[in-house]
C-alpha cells in the first residue's frame, strides 16, 4: 500500500496521465473547430492513423523528425479536405462519409505501411520525442516533474487549449465558426462565407488529427503498427460530447482518459490478479458511461451535421 | 447552373437506370483509384487484377471459398441494412458476430451430446440473442439517452475483442494443445454445420443467410413493425406523430442488426473453424457496413454486393500470396466505394438536360 499512495508514485501517474492524454487532446481540439462549424466528422480514427503513419514514415525516411510532424499534418489536413468535399460541397450525409474516411483511413495506412517497410521480423523504430525538461520550471516541487518534465507535444497541446479558446470566443473568425455551426443561413445573411468558414475548420481540424496520430507514433510508441490507433479517434469524438464542445472542459475529459490508460498501464506493471484484457476494456467502458452520463446535457451546435444549401427556405 | 446550352436541374427522385448503375460506378472508380496504389506497389495492375480474378473465381474451390467469405458479410450486411434503414448507425458488427461466436463455441462444447437437430437450431437461436443483446444495448442508449450509436458501437467491438481474447487464453483455452495456443477446444460434432461441397470450406451458413434475406425483406416491406422501422429512419419526427414508437424502433433495429451479425458469429464456428479463435473476425463487421450501402440498403442487393466483397477478399488474399501486394488494400478499396457510392448518390439527384 505504501507504494501506491508515495508521492513519487503519484507524481509518475499523473505525469504519465498527462502524457496518454496529448493524443486524444489533439484530435478532440481538432474535432471540436470541425463540429463548431456545423461538420460532423466521424472519420477521426482514420484520419490519426494516416498522421500516425506519414509522421513516423516522414521521420524514418528523412531522419528529420519535424519532417515527419509536418507531413503527419499536411496528410490530416488532406483528408479533411476529402471530408470537406464529400460534406461541404457535395452535402452528403455525414455520418456515412465519416465511416467512408475511417475505412479509407485504416485500409491505406496499414497498406502504405507495408510498402515502405515490407514485412520485418524487427519493426523499425525511430527515436522520436524524448522527455525535454523546461528549465527552472521542473524543478518547482511536485507540480514541476509533472507539467515540465514532458516531451514537446505535451508542451504544444498545453498551448493549443487556452489558444483554442481565444480562437473560438475572442476573434472574428471564431465568432464566424460558431455562427457557422449554430446558424448557417443567418450568418450567410450577415456576410458570413459559411461554405469557406466550413471548408477552413475541417481542414484545420484534420491537421490537429492528423498532429494527435503523429504523436501517437512519434512520441509515445515510435514505431507504426495496423490499426494502432484502436479506437482513440472515436474516444476524441466522445470527450468533444463530454467536454460540450468548449476545449478547456474537452481538455479535462481528455485527462480522464488519460488517467484510465495510466492507471490500466500501471496495474498491469504492477502484475494485479486481474485479466490484462479487463484493464485493457476500461477506456472504452469508461467512454460508455461518460457519453450515458452526459448525454442529455450534451447540446451540440444546432446545424451540426446538417449541410448548408443557399436558396433554400 | 448554366454550361454549354445544357441545364443541370435536381429531380425529386433518381431515374431506375441510375439507381441500378450507381453502385457499379462506384466500384468501377474505386477499383480505378486502386490501379495507382497497386503501381504504388510495384505491381502490375493488369497482373494484380489477373490474380484477384483467378483467385476469387479460378476454380470450384476457389469459388466455394468466395461464397463461405461471403456468408458473414451476407449475415452482417443483412443486419446493418434493417439498423441503416431505421437511420440507426451500427458499426458495432464485429463485436456482435463475436458474441454469437462465443456462445456458439461454449454450446458447440458444453451440449455437445445433444442430436445436431436439436442443437444446431438452438446454437443458431442462442447466437441471435447474444448478437441481439449486444446490439440492443447501444439501442436502449440511444432511444433512452440520445447517445451517439456510431461511438457506443465501436467501444462495444473492442470490448469484445478483449473479452474473446481473454477467453481463448483463460476459460475457454484448449489444454490439449501445447504452448499455449490461444484456441478453444473444437466444438462437437453435432454442432457442425454440414458442408455443401466436399473438401471445400463451403458451408451450409450460406442457406441460412439467403433465408435471412428472404425474411428481411419479408419483414422491411411486408410488416407493419418493418414499415414503423423504415418510418423512423425516413422521419422520426412525422413517424412520432403517426403514432409510432420511435424508442421501440431503434431498439428493435439495432437488436435485429445485432442479432443477424451474432448468427454471422455462429456459422464462423459450426460451419468454418469449429473452434473460437483471436482472429475470429477479420474486420466483417466492417466490410458488412460497406456491403449494406452497396446493396443500396435492399436485402437482395446485399446478397450480391456481399458475393462480390466474398470475391474480394479471396482475391486479395490471393494477390498478396502470389505478387505481395498488401491485402490492407481491400479497406482502401472499402472506403473508396463509400465514398464514392455517397458521390453518385449527388449524380443520381440531378439530370442534364438542354436548354
Amino acid at each position: 500500500m505504501e507504494t501506491i499512495l508515495s508521492q513519487a508514485f503519484m507524481i509518475s501517474l499523473l505525469s504519465a496521465t498527462l502524457r496518454l492524454a496529448t493524443p486524444i487532446i489533439f484530435a478532440a481540439l481538432g474535432e471540436i473547430f470541425t463540429e463548431r462549424s456545423g461538420i460532423l466528422n466521424l472519420g477521426v480514427e482514420g484520419i490519426m492513423l494516416m498522421g500516425a503513419f506519414a509522421g513516423f514514415w516522414g521521420a524514418y525516411e528523412t531522419g528529420n523528425l519535424w519532417l515527419g510532424v509536418l507531413l503527419g499534418m499536411v496528410v490530416g489536413g488532406l483528408m479533411g479536405l476529402l471530408m470537406g468535399f464529400m460534406s461541404v460541397t457535395l452535402r452528403v450525409d455525414q455520418v456515412i462519409s465519416g465511416m467512408g474516411i475511417y475505412f479509407l483511413g485504416l485500409g491505406l495506412s496499414s497498406f502504405l505501411y507495408r510498402i515502405a517497410f515490407g514485412i520485418r521480423t524487427v519493426p523499425p523504430t525511430i527515436e522520436g520525442f524524448g522527455e525535454t525538461p523546461l528549465p527552472l520550471l521542473s524543478r518547482i516541487p511536485i507540480l514541476g516533474p509533472i507539467l515540465f518534465r514532458q516531451g514537446i507535444p505535451v508542451y504544444a497541446a498545453m498551448v493549443l487549449v487556452p489558444l483554442s479558446v481565444i480562437l473560438l470566443y475572442r476573434t472574428t473568425l471564431g465568432l464566424k465558426i460558431r455562427a457557422a455551426g449554430e446558424n448557417p443561413r443567418a450568418a450567410d445573411t450577415l456576410g458570413v462565407n459559411v461554405f469557406l468558414v466550413r471548408y477552413l475548420c475541417v481542414i484545420l481540424g484534420g491537421v490537429l488529427v492528423g498532429l494527435g496520430g503523429v504523436v501517437l507514433s512519434t512520441a509515445h510508441l515510435k514505431m507504426f503498427w495496423e490499426n494502432m490507433t484502436i479506437g482513440r479517434g472515436f474516444i476524441a469524438v466522445a470527450i468533444v460530447y463530454f467536454g460540450k464542445w468548449h476545449p478547456y472542459r474537452t481538455f479535462a475529459g481528455a485527462l480522464l482518459f488519460g488517467g484510465a490508460y495510466a492507471l490500466q498501464l500501471w496495474f498491469q506493471a504492477l502484475g494485479a490478479p486481474v485479466p490484462h484484457q479487463l484493464l485493457l476494456m476500461l477506456p472504452y467502458i469508461l467512454t460508455i458511461a461518460v457519453l450515458a452520463m452526459v448525454a442529455r446535457g450534451a447540446k451540440g451546435p444546432a446545424a451540426l451535421g446538417t449541410p448548408y444549401k443557399r436558396g433554400e427556405a | 447552373m448554366k454550361f454549354l446550352r445544357l441545364k443541370l436541374e435536381e429531380q425529386p427522385t433518381p431515374s431506375v437506370p441510375m439507381r441500378v448503375l450507381a453502385p457499379i460506378l462506384a466500384v468501377a472508380m474505386a477499383l480505378a483509384v486502386s490501379i495507382a496504389l497497386i503501381v504504388l506497389a510495384g505491381a502490375s495492375p493488369l497482373v494484380a487484377y489477373a490474380s484477384l480474378f483467378k483467385g476469387a473465381f479460378g476454380s470450384v474451390a476457389s469459388l466455394a471459398e468466395t461464397i463461405a467469405k461471403a456468408t458473414p458479410l451476407m449475415l452482417v450486411g443483412l443486419g446493418i441494412t434493417i439498423s441503416f434503414r431505421c437511420r440507426v448507425w451500427n458499426i458495432g458488427g464485429e463485436g456482435q458476430l463475436i458474441m454469437g461466436a462465443i456462445i456458439a463455441t461454449w454450446m458447440g462444447i458444453a451440449l455437445g451430446r445433444m442430436p445436431a437437430l436439436l442443437l444446431l437450431p438452438s446454437i443458431v437461436a442462442l447466437g441471435f440473442v447474444a448478437g441481439a443483446l449486444w446490439g440492443a444495448m447501444a439501442g436502449v442508449l440511444k432511444a433512452k439517452l440520445e447517445v451517439n450509436e456510431v461511438i457506443v458501437t465501436i467501444m462495444m467491438n473492442y470490448v469484445a475483442i478483449y473479452g474473446l481474447n481473454y477467453l481463448v487464453r483463460g476459460p475457454l483455452r484448449d489444454p490439449t494443445i501445447a504452448g499455449g495456443f490461444p484456441q478453444s477446444p473444437r466444438i462437437a460434432p453435432s454442432a457442425e454445420l454440414p458442408r455443401l461441397i466436399s473438401a471445400t470450406r463451403l458451408h451450409a451458413g450460406v442457406l441460412i443467410a439467403l433465408l435471412g434475406a428472404i425474411l428481411v425483406y419479408v419483414f422491411l416491406f411486408r410488416t407493419p413493425l418493418g414499415y414503423e422501422v423504415r418510418a423512423v429512419g425516413a422521419n422520426p419526427r412525422a413517424a412520432c406523430y403517426g403514432g409510432i414508437s420511435v424508442m421501440r424502433s431503434i431498439v428493435l433495429a439495432m437488436s435485429l442488426s445485432g442479432g443477424l451479425a451474432g448468427i454471422a458469429g455462429v456459422g464462423e464456428i459450426c460451419g468454418l473453424h469449429y473452434r473460437l479463435l483471436d482472429g475470429i473476425s477479420t474486420g466483417y463487421g466492417y466490410t458488412g457496413i460497406v456491403v449494406a450501402l452497396l446493396g443500396k440498403l435492399h436485402p437482395f442487393g446485399v446478397i450480391l454486393a456481399a458475393l462480390f466483397f466474398g470475391a474480394m477478399v479471396v482475391g486479395m488474399e490471393a494477390m498478396q500470396r502470389t505478387i505481395g501486394t498488401p491485402f490492407a488494400l481491400v479497406l482502401a478499396i472499402e472506403g473508396l466505394v463509400v465514398l464514392f457510392m455517397l458521390s453518385g448518390e449527388v449524380l443520381t439527384r440531378y439530370r442534364i438536360r438542354r436548354v
